[in-house]
């Protein structure tokens, strides 16, 4: 599977940024790359299974299309110790409060992919029920669409993700 | 029993008795509503001692406008049965039949949340599949089905309900 | 139809409760010396590893063990019954599929029943081998999220990756027959809208062949583990008086001792002539739902294998009727779902008639007779019935979902109270509930 090189500010840059960029110290770059690394390489996602992506999600954590390839290895139940919000479902109104509670309570850095197109965009479901959308809620890193997303949409949303993680430096 | 056997036996009991469909389809008035229940539920060939969903539909212009629709069954002869009964806009009262059937509890909340239909009797009415502080009851056919439109790329679409209809 | 279970068993419970209210922990207060009653109110949920789902639990405890419990639902309430008012018929399959997310074909397949008896026709034969095939085979997979995520929940976290694993190969069945691994859309009213692919009859021998052995697995793994056995016999003791009261159904109706089942009380879609048996237990613990829900899974191998035998023999599998049958010919290509070439140079450069028929079939659909109908089919959980109200037009007036998961919920609070929180955990997961199915 092809894994894009986003362009970062560690690639294309003028020469006055490398001087400032140097003046800043060699250290702190590779500490800020070498934080980044581990943020995506170990990240641990936050169960908020809803509906039928969840079943899809868990299949992406099970044998098959094993997500601890990259690092998820555990799914944390407790916000408080969790750094990526998967919503796997559909969000209703009466959930959406407690979507939020859920991920005001996680800690920084703290990232969201909304897997399937109801958390997305509200799906099929475009009712009084369903939140049209969770980005009205929570700010969303990656969108992966699909009624639900077979693991590997999932797992290819993810790895854009990270790339999006690694390349985000966060020290200076 | 069979269908026709069980609408010929019904019949006896009961004047409103439809058959259409293979089903056996009785209508009584509310206030007739819990006798029926026992008696279909007490006598011996009837049996009816298991009641499988209660729910409504709305006839918004009609009279009556609300159905509530009452699905038994029995489980020692396995035959079914439908019983309905019509409510009036102004006044959407029906007693509740939890004495009678425990299961009916969460049915009549949820016909009670949906419909806005009020059990009378009930032990403890409220919503439960929409938000407690919810206004309105949404599957009325004069509530709206709700939603946004979808913009993209220029073009717009309007919500399901202000589209054109097949 | 004599109903056995265990005398006294619901008497026995409703003792124990009522002797654990009475008996309130004494704590004395030590200034004024008067005895204290200490509760603890606890919110498990929505959000929770092991409530399957977004349920969320009120309890109330006195110390470890739960005195009063509330189940709280509506958190996936999305208003598929108002959607299908406002869709045709067609589209109202894959509205209903989601409803229950584990069991889409069931779901399918009442709907399309309920259609079917409006418009006063039936299926062709071939059609409704292959919907009991691909139900039995919905069951099996249903039972086995059951026992990974049962399993995982009680701890036993391995169970859920041989339960998944398991799951992939009939997901995979899934796939190639019907493109989808979930939600499928598959059976419509008046058949289903794919046959098999040339390779689909070889996919599910070889999966015939191999799953009878996993099953002795998870046997072997399982049913005399110390475990399994501390945290689930004796745990959610539910009468079958209890259950019929509760409106309960499925696996729990039948490990309390009462032989009901929609297939053989009321066979639907040609059940009456296959072979297979109903597994019974009395204990009505939670160990025999899951023993009764492992002989089920070997019930519906048998069943797939006869309907496979039948599906050697060709045959239409959507009804010929034009003004109802789906008008298309599809089949899974390497790309997807796809149209057969040839239907599409018809319509397109052949014949204008064809084209504006595919057009309006597609878009309007079916036109259905006035009415009302409830028909009811054996889901992995329990009776699932469709209300469906028809008022002559392209789209449904009224469907109500009677889902087995909502109205099972109602019996947590007897089979809980009483008991340990730990075995409350025990019994959500015995019950197999599916919040999409509750919340609709």
């Amino acid at each position: 599977m092809p894994v894009e090189r986003v362009e970062g500010h560690l690639t294309g840059r003028t020469p006055e940024e490398v001087e400032d960029e140097v003046r800043k110290g060699v250290l702190l770059t590779t500490l800020d790359r070498a934080v980044s690394w581990a943020r995506k390489q170990s990240m641990w996602p936050a169960t908020f299974g809803l509906a039928c992506c969840a079943i899809e999600m868990m299949s992406a954590g099970a044998g098959r299309y094993d997500l601890s390839r990259w690092g998820m290895e555990l799914f944390r139940a407790s916000p408080r110790q969790a750094d990526l919000m998967i919503v796997a479902g559909r969000v209703s109104q009466k959930m959406a409060p407690v979507l939020r509670r859920v991920y005001d309570q996680m800690p920084e850095p703290k990232w969201v992919v909304s897997m399937g197109v109801c958390a997305s965009a509200g799906g099929m479901f475009t009712n009084y029920a369903i939140v049209q959308g969770v980005d009205t809620i929570v700010p969303v890193d990656i969108y992966v669409p699909g009624c639900p997303p077979k693991p590997e949409m999932l797992m290819f949303g993810i790895l854009k993700l990270q790339e999006k993680v690694r390349t985000t430096g966060t020290i200076r | 029993m069979n269908a026709e056997e069980l609408a010929a036996r019904i019949r006896e009991g009961f004047r409103d008795v439809l058959l259409a469909r293979d089903e056996v389809i009785v209508v009584v008035g509310r206030d007739e509503l819990v006798d029926a229940l026992v008696r279909l539920r007490d006598q011996p060939d009837l049996s009816f001692g298991f009641l499988s969903s209660i729910t409504a539909t709305d006839h918004p212009g009609r009279e009556p406008r609300f159905w509530v629709v009452y699905e038994l069954r029995s489980v020692e002869h396995v035959h079914r049965l439908r019983l309905k009964v019509g409510l009036p806009d102004d006044d959407p009262l029906v007693p509740s039949v939890t004495p009678l059937f425990p299961t009916s509890n969460w049915h009549e909340r949820e016909v009670w949340d949906l419909f806005g239909i009020v059990f009378d009797g009930h032990p403890d009415l409220d919503r439960i599949l929409l938000p407690d502080d919810w206004e309105g009851h949404p599957l009325r056919k004069d509530e709206e089905l709700g939603g946004v439109g979808t913009q993209y790329h220029g073009a717009f679409i309007p919500p399901v309900d202000e589209r054109s209809m097949p | 139809m004599a109903i056995g279970h265990e005398p006294g068993v619901g008497e026995e419970m409703s003792q124990a409760r009522d002797e654990l209210r009475r008996r309130r922990p004494e704590v004395r207060d030590h200034v004024t010396g008067e005895v204290r009653q200490e509760t603890m109110i606890i919110n498990m949920g929505p959000q929770h590893p092991s409530t399957h789902g977004v349920l969320r639990l009120l309890l109330e405890l006195d110390g470890e063990t739960v005195i009063r419990c509330k189940p709280i639902v509506g958190y996936l309430h999305t208003g598929i019954e108002k959607n299908t008012e406002y869709r045709t018929w067609v589209q109202g399959v894959a509205y209903v599929t989601r409803a229950d997310y584990l069991s889409p074909f069931f779901n399918e397949l009442a709907y399309c029943l309920s259609v079917e008896r409006l418009l006063g026709i039936e299926a062709p034969p071939r059609a409704q081998v292959l919907r009991v095939l691909l139900c039995e085979l919905n069951r099996i997979a249903s039972h086995l999220v059951w026992v990974a995520t049962g399993g995982m929940e009680l701890g036993a976290v391995s169970v859920m990756l041989y339960g998944f694993r398991e799951r992939e190969l009939i997901i995979d069945i899934f796939e190639a027959v019907t493109g989808l691994r979930m939600n499928h859309a598959y059976i419509r009213p008046g058949g289903v809208i794919m046959d098999l692919p040339p390779d689909g009859a070889r996919r599910i021998a070889k999966f015939l062949d191999t799953m009878p052995a996993r099953i002795d697995d998870y046997e072997r793994l399982l049913n005399d583990n110390p475990i399994w056995l501390e945290r689930n016999v004796g745990v959610g003791m539910l009468s079958a008086e209890d259950a019929l009261a509760f409106g309960v159904t499925g696996p729990l109706l039948r490990a309390a001792g009462a032989p009901v089942d929609l297939r053989k009380d009321e066979p639907y879609s040609g059940y009456e002539t296959y072979d297979f048996d109903v597994p019974v237990r009395t204990e009505a613990d939670s160990y025999a739902r899951y023993v009764v829900r492992i002989a089920e899974m070997r019930e519906s191998l048998r069943i797939v294998e006869q309907a496979l035998e039948r599906l050697r023999e060709p045959g239409p599998v959507m009804v010929e009727d034009p003004k109802v049958g789906w008008p298309v010919k599809l089949s899974v290509g390497p790309d997807g779902i796809g149209n057969d070439e040839a239907y599409l140079h018809h319509i397109m450069e052949e014949s204008m008639e064809a084209l504006i028929h595919h057009f309006k079939m597609v878009t309007q659909g079916v036109r259905v007779p006035e009415g009302e109908v409830y028909t009811a089919v054996e889901s992995p959980r329990g009776e699932l019935g469709y209300y469906v109200v028809s008022a002559n037009e392209y789209r449904p007036y009224r469907v109500h979902i009677r889902d087995p998961s909502f109205v099972n919920l109602q019996a947590v609070p007897t089979m809980v109270e009483g008991g340990l929180i730990a075995d409350a955990i025990a019994v959500i997961a015995s019950l197999d509930p599916v919040m999409g199915g509750v919340d609709r």
